[in-house]
């Protein structure tokens, strides 16, 4: 083999090797799980879940008609991610996709409390028909506070509000 | 329905299975072996080598079938765990099978032991064996949280496992370090698996007494101090650790295992003091042993100054070639199959596999290789912290904090930076333990993986959902 073709060989590979590891990084890159800029509007509507399109279309005519009108602004406050703020779990996010979030020490809830206050079914957050976010204590032992006061019924979230559970607190943001 | 306006915004979709990434990295994974072998062939004998198809087939069938079985068992996972490993995996292959060809290696193997066998078809089947215990894994083990419940017998298996090779008859003391144990004509390094189990362990005990561990403390000169009788796992494990370094000669294992101990201690509790603690319990116990320890004590002698005793000791002398080789590869390397890392000698293509990369690729390839293994590390980590269960977490973190451990002792060994031990570059050297091991805990944390990254269940039809009254304040 000649000493050129040897060493555009070598080179060629140094070059393959970094390639992948590039791509790989790129990957990643495209991959930070939950979030994807998206441009607002009519791209955003697509990537919705269809359970939620469904439930929209079965809502009365005069409701929906309400909430274009009222859809952007409604839209801009709408929270995006539901956040553990304090307790063992500091630092989960779960994106909202108008799925219900069940909180407690179940192994099959959504967000798993390992938390000595939380009972294995404490309390769940689903959204309305308007796409307010609910809170509701499923009986507990030691209750769901929003900000001071414990919950007794299904209570709206306003956006940033702690919720209380225990010693972990989460919070929904935009 | 909404405003169409210009502003973006970073909105939540539903994540991708990103199974078709995977599949394309995948054969990128499979080409690079194939192209490396090419290189090897015509650099060595000037033609194309025989055995190309045969191994680029071969790889590219294990590859296919872990790919397919993921896209099945475990369709959310991480896309990147699987090429990584696989070109990791691939690429030692090559190595291996280079260093087969080397002419002075097949002479000092017929002048020591009379017969020379090439490494690469049995590290193929190893690696073989390893698809077969990632898919293993993938099949049995579909949530990761089972393991919880095996805490305390997982403990008791791994200490089996450390302690295996002391045993009189099945132990077989390989170059001074006696963590090898021999059977029906198969050595075993059971240390490698007892790195998964103990994870396991860990992350269970952990789990539950981290609050005891992490809130029960004084704080002294801006550290968190534990109280003393929450000392009692982290000396009772630095205890085991000691006995090992001492009773197995084996400082890398040792490393390892409180190693990652302390690092699964600081993730649970968030308490800077256990790092503190844990480095200045290594260095204490490493300086103790030292100090006593014939073998040791020559371990570090070769790493202080090797050429000092590199014409009377054989530890001094592998480490001055090993020096040479990276030396010699500078910054863009020998090329594939140029190199002279064959001067090694004993171990050329398992402890010491990371010098014919630092010489054939020079820095450059080095750089690849450790950025291979920091992206595995991070996409462990990163499964760690979307993992929604604390056990997960805790596992994830473990698994992969032991890697990284794992390069960093080998690495930095090789290197010169720290003494040499007995380890193994994961999916690179040969050694057929260490790869199927580290395919199971690749598996387990695709495992992981795939249930972090699951979109979560469909809201469930709740029959009261109407009759709520909503208080709006």
């Amino acid at each position: 083999m000649s000493e050129l073709t040897l060493t555009v060989m070598r080179l060629g590979f140094l070059a393959v090797l970094w390639l992948f590891v590039i791509v790989a990084v790129q990957v990643i890159r495209s991959d930070l799980f939950g979030t994807r800029v998206t441009q607002r509007g009519s791209r955003r509507q697509e990537a919705r879940p269809q359970q939620q399109q469904a439930r929209q279309a079965a809502a009365p005519p005069q409701q929906r008609g309400q909430q274009s009108a009222g859809g952007g602004r409604q839209r801009r406050g709408a929270p995006t991610k539901l956040v553990v703020s304090e307790g063992t779990l500091t630092g989960t996010t779960v994106a909202l996709q108008g799925q219900t979030i069940t909180l407690g020490r179940a192994h099959d809830s959504t967000i798993v409390l390992d938390d000595d206050y939380a009972s294995s079914r404490h309390a769940r957050i689903y959204p309305d028909r308007d796409g307010q976010w609910i809170v509701e204590d499923l009986g507990s032992t030691n209750g769901t506070y929003l900000d001071r006061t414990r919950l007794t019924t299904a209570t709206p979230i306003p956006l940033g509000a702690p919720i209380r559970i225990g010693k972990t607190v989460i919070e929904l943001r935009k | 329905m909404s405003v169409v306006t210009n502003t973006t915004t970073i909105g939540a979709i539903e994540a991708p299975s990103r199974r078709n990434t995977e599949l394309a990295l995948l054969a990128f994974a499979v080409v690079i072996p194939v192209f490396a072998y090419l290189n090897v062939g015509l650099a060595i004998d000037g033609k194309v080598p025989a055995g190309m198809a045969g191994y680029g087939l071969g790889l590219a069938l294990l590859a296919g079938v872990a790919h397919l079985v993921v896209r099945k068992w475990a369709p959310y996972s991480d896309p990147l765990l699987l090429p990584l490993a696989t070109l990791l995996n691939g690429m030692g292959l090559v190595l291996i099978w280079r260093l087969d060809q080397s002419p002075r290696l097949i002479a000092k193997s017929i002048n020591d032991f009379g017969s020379f066998s090439p490494d690469a078809p049995k590290q193929m089947m190893y690696s073989a064996i390893g698809i077969a215990m990632f898919v293993g894994v993938l099949l049995l083990l579909k949530d990761h949280r089972v393991l919880q419940r095996y805490t305390y017998i997982s403990m008791v298996v791994a200490l089996v496992l450390l302690l295996l090779p002391l045993v009189p008859g099945l132990g077989s003391p390989v170059f001074g370090a006696k963590i090898w144990i021999n059977i029906a004509g198969f050595s075993i390094q059971p240390g490698e698996f007892a790195k998964i189990v103990l994870a396991v362990f860990f992350s269970g005990y952990l789990m539950v007494k981290r609050d005891a561990l992490a809130l029960a403390s004084r704080r002294f000169m801006g550290l968190y101090l534990p109280r003393g009788r929450d000392l009692g796992p982290i000396l009772t494990i630095w205890a085991v650790s000691l006995l090992i370094l001492i009773f197995e000669n084996d400082l890398g294992t040792s490393l390892l295992f409180f190693g990652m101990f302390v690092i699964m201690l600081y993730v649970a509790t968030e308490r800077t003091s256990w790092i503190v603690m844990g480095l200045l319990m290594s260095i204490a116990g490493a300086v103790g042993v030292a100090s006593f320890a014939g073998h040791v004590q020559a371990r570090v002698d070769a790493w202080a100054d090797p050429f000092a005793c590199a014409d009377t000791v054989n530890a001094c002398d592998q480490m001055t070639q090993v020096l040479m080789s990276f030396g010699s590869g500078g910054i863009l390397g020998t090329g594939l199959g140029q190199g002279n890392s064959d001067l090694i000698g004993f171990a050329a293509n398992s402890d010491f596999i990371f010098a014919t990369v630092g010489e054939e690729l020079g820095l450059t390839g080095v750089m690849v290789f450790l950025l291979l293994y920091g992206l595995i590390v991070e996409r462990g980590v990163r499964t760690a912290l979307a993992a929604r269960d604390p056990f997960g977490k805790l596992l994830a973190m473990g698994l992969s904090g032991a890697f990284a451990l794992q390069i960093f002792v080998v690495a930095g060994g090789v290197m010169g930076l720290i003494p040499l031990t007995g380890m193994t570059m994961p999916f690179l050297a040969y050694g057929g333990s260490s790869v199927i091991a580290n395919w199971a805990l690749v598996g387990i944390l695709i495992r992981i993986s795939d249930t972090a990254r699951r979109p979560a269940p469909a809201p469930a039809p709740s029959p009261d959902a109407e009759m709520t009254q909503v208080v709006r304040p």
